[in-house]
């Protein structure tokens, strides 16, 4: 049956979607951005309705419990659901402000573009209620086919086109290992919901075709998150994308792609923990790792976020290493780890995006030695590029801190073992190796001096869009009050851990 | 006045400075008056509410933690605002936040290039929330934020404010500007240290139950042997590395000659003065309590590396050209008896170790400033070019001669309690340790005060005796300022008050260390 109250987010964003698109045909061309404002509009109700379906118990008009389940168990709108839901839209709203300075200044597809972003979203809204294969991965593949056409926005631009290129041949060649790896634990189980997969895959963990299967999915999704060795599109792809669409990449793509794995994990591959655990552990050490190894020789910042981005991927993905040794309680800390992790790498990392964005308009490049000095004609934005960074490295009081630490509680405690220590002390030697270049960038910004080739008069004459100033205003907010008080964010992680585990 | 000591009056003088912070970003950069007198405002009533404090404090049951509270913070990970002082905490958090009002008195016309009053004072006053912060936090996740929150700061005040001297690091081709070099350093160092002793937090979190950040209950937990075991060897290593980098102990102390040296003035005094000061800290609250039985099994290889830090101070001193250099490497030597007194294990021991922490506080501080100062006048800190500065500045070389002998452990002064009482206690230090390690490194340890009291001489001859080269003559070299002998002679007064009357301290320490003692190792 429909659940009209659980279901309006997603009513909402689809008829914003419909809107945006009759907009743009009868909107004149200098009034192209009002496309933008419905975008906005839209994604903000859509936001209504998850606060009034998440504090349901608290309101009288309102009725039902926290898990809504529909459509026979398809989908289900519970606390974790609504969470990342909010999470998404938020997102969206934060790159579509990013981006109406952005994609303004380039004069073409504005309508289009708002369109697409929205429609991504929707996917990604749609992913974090789907409990089959098949919702699955058609909110997948409404998350990404609209992301395409973002990155090869810029269409003069040769790099654009590369990085569009490249993140469609990739999209599909994962999406069609993902299929493969579905159609065969659906041979296998007979199944198409996670839950059924759940009771089915009891006695499969020896069955040759069934880890072929579960390598394939997690394969599946090790590209749409950037994972090493999965990775290698992302950079290309960042650098050459328009920046607020590489910031919603690095954020909303990827925080859909961590959704899919963690609710097939946690709820199909229930059973088979020893299958996926183990791959996870290699894929966590090899992402941070090599991310962080690799972000230490970037000259360009974009591509830096990109590999830092990389790294982070491998820290979201340690709790899930030491599944197969946990308990139930660990296993929910691990999975609220995860989440929590995401929520405030959302906040730090579109915040670090939209400090590129007016940074480089300032200083008129992306490479980092042309931020030298940055300190000395724009103080302000410096100083957010001093908090954004010194969070993603996690240095306390900044926000980035519980972010970690999550992420290593998670491996310490519910008994994991020699191999979740050894986890965690890599992932302890990765913090610092990554503090050396979130620094390095603060360094040049803060105590170098100002080149001679600097656009000084440009810098000056140059005011950061509103529009970016009030995304830059909000996360960086988020990311020092939360490093103070971490509940803010935290608590909805935590609430998002009652995920109907068997249920 | 019940708000006051329950929570209000610690929380005030651990967060004010951090409301200065914001206030000082809402004045505009140009109001240069206005900031300084702000900042001094707020580090005013920082310390005027620390000292509110001590005359407030029980000094009869001064092993309770006073003026606390214990309010919930971050249920989802069980980890609490919960704060208080007793008697080991109360000394050093009262000398972070006098350090920090004199520190922002001598900066009032004290400005490193480039300049910027504001940025300059906000990161002092970061500082020092970070700093009283440490020393008040009963919760393990509170005490992690405030030990890294210095780190932030204090990287860009050396980074950006710090000594722009060119040097080639071995291995390179290219030369670096030695604040950048430094900086960074100093930043890894610590975070590297800190990451481990993280992990060494939730260690403990998991192993004790019910599951608690909670520094008091894990005293408890502590005392009844809860960690033991190679579980429990693995924590103390982790946390070891964390405090030790922060000491820092011989070997990982590479980073602070570096950093004390590139820092600009104030921010060498306040590394000496206090930060240094959180990984002693850091053992006596967290390492010794909470892992008694894993602290007998390392004592005498920190006695080890505390005797070798002594000497391999000394004697780097006795090599350096540099004369803030030189103070710089004689933290390493008197973080060493530091860290011998501690490794006894006994009540002789662990006041000392406040005591001397105090003492270098106030002289290493003070050593900070006068070279500071000098350099800034002779815009050299060579000592072969110094030389004859007490018949060009004889205040100022009156003040270092003062100092001096202070460091080199003259009775009477401050620096004398920690360094004698380190060496009683190493002579009989807790039943069941080694006395022959002990002893062997009292004498080694006595060794070293001589060696100190060589460096320090050797000092002050280059330094303030002889004639003033040519170079200087005719060149306008003015004494002490006002606002330098106002952040000087409290100093002074201070190495005096505690030299002759060490009651100051101790009589806030001995009941805390009593305590501790006898619940963590029955003796």
């Amino acid at each position: 049956m429909f659940d009209y109250h659980a279901l309006a987010p997603e009513l909402i964003i689809g008829g914003t979607l419909l809107v945006a698109l009759l907009a743009d045909l009868v909107l004149p061309e200098n009034r192209k951005y009002l496309v933008g404002v419905i975008g906005l509009v839209g994604l903000a109700a859509a936001l209504l309705p998850l606060l009034t379906v998440g504090f349901c118990d608290d309101l009288p008009f309102c009725e039902g419990g926290a898990a809504r389940v529909m459509f026979g168990g398809s989908y289900v709108v519970d606390d974790f659901a609504l969470v990342l839901k909010g999470l998404f839209v938020l997102t969206g709203i934060i790159s579509v402000l990013m981006s109406v300075a952005y994609i303004e200044s380039d004069r073409y597809y504005q309508g289009e573009f708002y369109f697409l972003i929205i429609a991504s979203v929707l996917g990604a809204v749609i992913m974090a209620s789907s409990r089959d294969l098949i919702t699955l991965f058609i909110g997948l593949e409404l998350v990404s086919g609209p992301a395409f056409l973002l990155a090869g926005w810029r269409k003069g631009d040769v790099r654009s086109n590369e990085a569009s290129l490249k993140f469609f041949l990739i999209g599909v060649l994962s999406a069609a290992i993902l299929l493969f790896g579905m159609s065969l634990v659906y041979g296998l189980t007979g199944e198409i919901t996670f839950e059924g997969i759940r009771v089915a895959s009891a006695g499969l963990s020896e069955e040759p075709a069934f880890i072929l299967g579960v390598i394939f999915i997690l394969v599946g999704f090790g590209f749409k998150i950037a994972a090493v060795p999965f990775h290698f599109w992302a950079p290309d792809t960042y650098q050459g994308a328009p920046t607020p669409v590489a910031a919603y990449l690095s954020v909303g793509s990827k925080a859909a792609g961590f959704v899919g794995l963690l609710t097939i994990c946690y709820l199909a591959f229930a059973n088979v923990a020893d299958i996926w655990g183990p791959v996870l552990w290699i894929l966590a050490v090899l992402s941070m790792t090599i991310g962080n190894l690799t972000a230490l020789k970037q000259t360009n910042i974009v591509r830096l976020l990109g590999y830092s981005s990389i790294a982070h991927a491998g820290f979201v993905l340690v709790p899930f290493a030491m599944a197969a040794a946990y308990d139930a309680e660990g296993l929910e800390s691990a999975f609220s780890a995860s989440i929590t992790y995401l929520l405030f790498y959302a906040f730090m990392n579109l915040g670090a995006f939209a400090v590129v964005i007016a940074g480089a308009e300032k200083a008129g490049s992306a490479e980092i030695d042309d931020w030298a000095g940055l300190s000395r004609y724009a103080p302000g934005l410096a100083s957010l590029l001093g908090i954004f960074f010194f969070s993603l490295a996690g240095i306390p009081p900044l926000a980035g801190w519980f972010a970690k630490f999550v992420m290593f509680r998670s491996v310490m405690g519910g008994g994991a073992g020699a191999w979740g220590v050894a986890l965690a002390v890599i992932a302890a030697v990765n913090a610092v190796v990554a503090l050396y270049y979130y620094a390095r960038v603060v360094k040049t910004a803060f105590m170098d001096p100002v080149p001679a080739t600097a656009p000084l008069e440009l810098a000056a004459r140059h005011q950061t869009a509103p529009a970016l100033a009030l995304v830059l205003g909000i996360t960086a907010a988020v990311v020092i009050v939360a490093g103070f008080y971490p509940p803010i964010l935290s608590f909805f992680g935590d609430a998002a851990r009652v995920l109907s585990f068997g249920g | 006045m019940s708000w006051f000591d329950q929570g209000w009056g610690l929380s005030l003088t651990v967060f004010l400075p951090l409301v200065g912070v914001g206030m000082l970003l809402l004045i505009p950069k140009s109001q240069e008056r206005l900031i300084k007198f702000v900042a001094l405002g707020f580090g005013l009533a920082s310390f005027a509410a620390s000292i509110l404090l001590l005359f407030r404090f029980e000094f009869g049951s001064s092993e309770a933690f006073q003026f606390g509270t214990d309010l919930t913070w971050i249920p989802a990970i069980g980890s609490n605002y919960h704060i208080g002082i007793d008697g080991i905490s109360l000394p050093m958090m009262v000398l972070s936040t006098f350090i920090t009002v004199l520190a922002i008195v001598y900066s009032w016309n004290h400005w490193p290039d480039p300049h910027n009053p504001k940025a300059f004072l906000a990161l002092i006053l970061l500082l020092a929330t970070g700093m009283a912060g440490t020393f008040v936090a009963l919760d393990l996740i509170l005490f992690f934020i405030f030990f890294e929150l210095v780190l932030l700061p204090m990287y860009f005040m050396i980074g950006v404010w710090g000594d722009r001297t060119m040097i080639r690091l071995p291995g390179f081709k290219r030369e670096v500007e030695t604040r950048l070099y430094a900086s960074i350093k100093f930043f890894l160092f610590t975070l590297f240290g800190s990451a481990f002793m993280l992990l060494g937090f939730l260690a403990i979190y998991f192993k004790s139950d019910p599951h608690t950040f909670d520094i008091v209950a894990l005293h408890q937990a502590g005392s009844m042997g809860v960690f033991d075991g190679t579980y429990g060897m693995w924590v103390f290593a982790a946390l070891f590395l964390g405090f030790a980098v922060k000491v820092p102990m011989w070997p990982l102390h590479t980073w602070l000659p570096d950093a004390h040296t590139a820092a600009p003035t104030v921010g060498s005094v306040l590394l000496a003065a206090i930060l240094l000061k959180l990984g002693a800290y850091g053992f006596i609250r967290i390492s010794l309590p909470i892992l008694p039985e894993q602290a007998q099994t390392w004592a005498p290889a920190i006695a080890i590396l505390a005797v070798i830090a002594i000497v391999y101070g000394s004697l780097a001193c006795l090599a350096q050209t540099d004369m803030k250099r030189l103070i710089a490497f004689s933290s390493v030597g008197h973080m060493g008896f530091v860290m011998l007194a501690i490794s006894t294990l006994t009540e002789a021991g662990l006041n000392a170790a406040v005591i001397g922490m105090v003492a270098h506080g106030v002289i290493t501080g003070l050593l900070f400033f006068i070279a500071g100062s000098m350099a800034h006048r002779y815009h050299t800190r060579e000592m072969a070019r110094l030389g004859g500065n007490q018949t060009l500045m004889p205040i100022m070389a009156g003040i270092l001669a003062f100092t001096a002998m202070a460091s080199l452990g003259l009775p009477g002064l401050a620096g004398f309690w920690g360094e004698f009482m380190a060496l009683l206690g190493a002579f009989n230090p807790l039943a069941g340790l080694s006395l022959g390690v002990f002893r062997t490194a009292m004498v080694v340890g006595a060794v070293g005060t001589v060696l100190t009291a060589g460096y320090l001489l050797w000092m002050l001859q280059k330094v303030n005796l002889g004639e003033p080269s040519e170079e200087w003559l005719g060149k306008d070299l003015h004494d002490a300022d006002r606002f330098e002998l106002a952040a000087w002679v409290p100093l002074v007064v201070a190495i005096l008050a505690i030299g002759i009357w060490p009651k100051i301290v101790f009589g806030a320490t001995e009941g805390a260390v009593a305590n501790l003692i006898k619940t963590a190792f029955g003796g």
